[in-house]
């Protein structure tokens, strides 16, 4: 069509905004993940029956000590929640490192070479797409025991799909580049092609892959964490804390609120930044 | 009685940044071929769509006169456009191959718009499908209506599409380049089936084209543009005789005599390119490529006539 | 055409044969079953006579081909805990995973198609904005969390609908909406994506150069094209949604084929969970075969010349 529409500019603008409200969340997120030591008013594990479902500050009877209340143990709601950040944080981060590097590795392997390689990874794809990610997650859990080191390797195991598709896909553009093809033509080896040429090219479309994947693992620990096959007790992970508080959740609605917001508001951030980066990298996630 | 089509003034930007058409006039007479002429980019299919309001959102549209029948166009409704479109004023494009729907048959396509405009049975509508699919020479017509398009060559394709524009017994057809993408052998066939369609019943046709081979069999009438302005309007033989403006005279250097041009002869032999222009641009825009250019070129120009319906805009004088 | 779907037929058999051994090792990971079986409590006799009881003192092997062998056939084993057929088992559940799935979907396509639609002819105006936030959104949200919340304001607060169960059409409203979340964000990206590309397409500039109504534009002429990627995802959909249903049964009390596999798997019924494992991997492929299928109805141009 010789009439192409005029994308109009204030979508820029918006772009911007909702990428840095992205960023400050996640900033924020990384700062309580840290500092979490540093940052808990109490001890989150410390329990105190004479003090258990004190509610939080915007409600009646509060006790100025325990600004987001106490749990139905009496331990403190706010340090438990920055402590359940840095488990999300830490599990989202080294499931996301896990599942990238077999699925950057089975993506750019069978994007580079081809053929029955490349059968073989889109088989590996299909397969693992046909498993369903929470029931064998849970059946792992079951059998070995909860632990987070299990936890960790299991979504890792689990979740490389999408790091192999795009791999895959941008590997095989850059392939066919001029300037790839020219370090084939000098003689360069297979090795120094892919890391020389292929991974930095491919690199910015697997930064935002990586924060779609650090969101999802962190959804799906909470889920696990929730059904009781995640991050095992006392650790107050935001999943197991809503687990926990789902008996109350009738009378003191609050209860699960607060650690529900706070999963919802850190995934949403991370989802922010990720989708701001893709417009700056123009990169494509999607299979 | 008014002219079938009057433009004058037409004025056409996108987004305030491109001025794609500025200040156009071209009318086209009842059972008249018109032709549009020039390069690639002057702002020939913008004129036509901006006939049709067929532009792409952001485009703005203005002109002094815009009529159809005498009836104003400027300031019709988008239903009221609707109800003239495909039904006495039709347009084909210069894209055979993606300008039809993929997923529906030739024959839905062919009699839906009948039935948006004319009350008729979809029975009646299919046979008139087969009769103007048999017109414009498509051969096993019942056949054709049953299938999609991709399995249609892009020449079938296009006498679909002129077939389709025809459903309604148009007053005026609007061509788009209507061969630029079709093979040589097939632009012949094709151009032929216009021009007797065009005789035959009596449409007015705005044929835009960028072929002067095609320009001197067909056309009644030519119209130059040239960065968004008619910069040369005459009857076909006077033009190719008495071309009055440089970049006219540059388009027929080669080729002076009409019936004595080869076909196929590339437009814009001229060195340079049709330059961008933007809103508040003055004077004569092709003066950068223009051998008689000096320093009064770059203000308003003025428009001459040169003989009975023949004008042109330049600072040099008839 | 029909040798692709040979070839997809092919691929899904691999598929299952592969899913299969990997529930197999899956279900063998924690070293010796008839221990875990046989509970905490339980003498060094009592796991001997489980062992054999199970046919688990046989070699690996054995054990494998014989759970293959007996699969390929329909016979996915008995359950140690129920004490019958798990085919049995999983077809009584099915129904409810299926009805809430379904449910789920349609929910989805009733929400993402107008979103999408809508966000597309209003293409960047804040209109547009306001839907892509609505699909961020809904990507992050927690579904078991939104369950809860949807019974305390909808089930317990408002009254309106049962909190959990499965009795009536209303029991599968709540489960239904929060499994509708995980799909409409992608559902909803896919549709704006494919109207626009269709918007702004040569047939739809034909379309209206024919004078059509704007209805007949964008639902017969545009929407059309556009729903073919989104029918296909739309079957893939539902296959993660089945898979995925295992949380928003547990949450609502859905005694379905996901809450199945969650009973089981605290129970130590391993030929539950390798069934369960199997079944919605095999339906998984089976949908995405059935995607492939609904492309060649919508799509004339693959259906061949
Ligand atoms: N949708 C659009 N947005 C911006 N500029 C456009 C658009 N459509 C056409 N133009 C510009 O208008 C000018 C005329 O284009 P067109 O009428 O298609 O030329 P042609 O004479 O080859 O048919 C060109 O410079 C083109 O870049
Ligand atoms: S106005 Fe000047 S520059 Fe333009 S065509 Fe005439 S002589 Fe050439
Ligand atoms: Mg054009």
């Amino acid at each position: 069509m010789s009439v192409v529409s005029v994308t109009a500019g204030p979508k820029r603008g918006w772009k911007s905004i909702s990428t840095w409200i992205g960023a400050m969340i996640v900033g924020i997120a990384m700062i309580c993940a840290i500092f979490a030591p540093l940052l808990v008013p109490h001890d989150p594990f410390a329990q105190d029956l004479s003090k258990r479902l004190l509610p939080p500050f915007w409600m009646e009877g509060t006790n100025p000590d325990y600004i987001l209340g106490t749990d139905q143990l009496g331990r403190d709601y706010l340090s438990r929640l920055i402590w359940g950040c840095r488990i999300s944080v830490l599990i989202g981060v080294t499931v996301t490192v896990v599942s990238a590097l077999i699925g950057i590795t089975i993506g750019v392997l069978g994007g580079f070479l081809g053929g029955r390689v490349d059968d073989a990874v889109l088989f590996a794809i299909t397969t693992r797409l046909s498993i369903p990610v929470v029931l064998v997650a849970l059946a792992v859990v079951g059998l070995l025991g909860s632990s987070m080191t299990l936890l960790v390797l299991t979504l890792g195991l689990l979740l490389w799909d999408r790091f192999a598709v795009v791999a895959r896909s941008t590997t095989m553009q850059v392939r066919n580049l001029d300037f790839v093809a020219a370090a084939w033509c000098a003689g360069c080896s297979r090795f120094r092609i892919l890391s020389g040429e292929v991974l930095p090219n491919i690199a910015s479309h697997l930064v935002v892959v990586a924060t779609l994947e650090i969101a999802l693992a962190i959804l799906l620990e909470a889920a696990l964490s929730f059904l009781g096959l995640g991050v095992p007790p006392p650790l107050p992970s935001w999943g197991l804390m809503i687990a926990e508080a789902k008996d109350y959740m009738f009378f003191s609605p609050w209860v699960i609120v607060i650690p529900g917001v706070a999963l919802f508001v850190l995934v949403l951030g991370i989802n922010l930044l990720g989708d701001g980066l893709r417009d700056m990298f123009g990169a494509r996630t999607d299979p | 009685m008014s002219a079938l089509l009057e433009v004058d003034h037409l004025e056409v930007n996108f987004g305030g940044r491109v001025s794609a058409v500025r200040g156009a006039s071209v009318t086209v007479e009842r059972g008249e071929t018109h032709c549009l002429v020039g390069e690639s980019g002057c702002g020939k299919s913008v004129t036509a769509l901006a006939v049709m309001n067929l532009l792409a959102r952001g485009a703005r549209r203005s002109a002094k006169r815009l009529a159809f029948e005498g009836q104003d166009l400027t300031g019709l409704s988008d239903s009221g456009m609707a109800h003239l479109r495909g039904n006495a004023m039709a347009m084909i494009f210069q894209e055979p191959m993606t300008s039809l729907n993929p997923a529906y048959t030739v024959g839905s396509q062919m009699t839906e718009v009948l039935r948006r405009h004319k009350k008729t049975t979809q029975r009646a509508a299919t046979d008139r499908a087969a009769d103007l699919l048999a017109r414009v020479g498509i051969t096993a017509p019942g056949l054709r209506l049953g299938q999609f398009p991709h399995q249609l060559s892009g020449g079938l394709r296009q006498r679909v599409m002129i077939a389709m524009a025809l459903m309604c017994d148009p007053k005026l057809l609007i061509a788009d380049e209507p061969t630029t993408a079709l093979d040589v052998t097939v632009q012949a066939q094709i151009l032929r089936l216009l021009a007797g369609l065009q005789r035959d019943l009596g449409l007015g046709m705005l044929l835009i084209t960028h072929d002067l081979g095609i320009v001197a069999r067909v056309a009644h009438r030519v119209s130059v543009m040239y960065a968004g302005e008619v910069v040369e309007s005459a009857p076909t033989a006077e033009l190719f005789a008495n071309p009055k403006h440089p970049y006219t005279k540059g388009l027929l250097r080669c080729v002076p005599v009409p019936g004595k041009i080869r076909r196929d002869e590339p437009l814009g032999s001229i060195p340079g390119t049709v330059p961008r222009i933007g809103p508040g641009f003055e004077g004569c825009a092709f003066r950068e490529r223009c051998d008689f250019a000096d320093a009064t070129c770059a203000h308003t120009v003025p428009r001459h006539a040169a003989g009975v319906a023949h004008d042109f805009l330049c600072r040099l004088p008839a | 055409m029909l040798q692709f779907l040979v070839r997809r037929l092919i691929v899904a058999i691999l598929v299952a044969a592969t899913v299969m051994t990997l529930a197999f090792i899956l279900t063998r990971l924690s070293g010796d079953l008839a221990i875990s079986i046989a509970g905490p409590n339980a003498t060094q006799a009592d796991v001997e006579t489980v062992r054999k009881a199970y046919g688990l003192d046989r070699p690996l092997t054995v054990q494998f081909f014989d759970w293959v062998g007996r699969a390929a056939t329909g016979d996915l084993g008995e359950s140690y805990f129920f004490k019958t057929k798990v085919s049995k088992l999983i077809g009584e559940r099915m129904p409810i995973t299926v009805t809430l799935g379904l449910t789920g979907l349609v929910i989805a396509l009733l929400v993402s198609l107008p979103l999408g639609i809508l966000a597309a002819v209003r293409e960047n105006t804040a209109l547009d904005r306001v839907v892509q936030m609505v699909a961020l959104l809904g990507q992050a949200m927690p579904s078991f969390w939104l369950g809860l919340i949807l019974m305390i304001t909808f089930g317990l607060q408002l009254g309106w609908l049962p909190i959990s169960g499965t009795g009536s059409w209303q029991h599968y409203v709540m489960p239904g909406i929060v499994l509708a979340f995980s799909a409409i964000p992608a559902l909803t990206r896919l549709t704006r994506a494919g109207m626009i590309q269709a918007m702004g397409s040569d047939y739809i500039r034909t379309a209206r150069a024919k004078g059509l109504s704007r209805a007949s534009i964008l639902l017969k002429h545009a929407l059309r094209n556009a729903a073919i990627p989104v029918v296909a995802i739309a079957a893939v959909q539902l296959g993660f949604m089945l898979g995925g249903s295992i949380v928003i049964e547990q949450v609502f009390a859905l005694h379905g084929v996901g809450f199945l596999a969650w009973e089981s798997i605290g129970k130590n019924d391993f030929p539950v969970v390798q069934a369960v494992v199997l079944v919605l991997a095999v339906i998984y492929v089976a949908l995405t075969m059935v995607a492939d299928l609904m492309n060649a109805v919508l799509d004339p141009r693959l259906r061949g010349p």
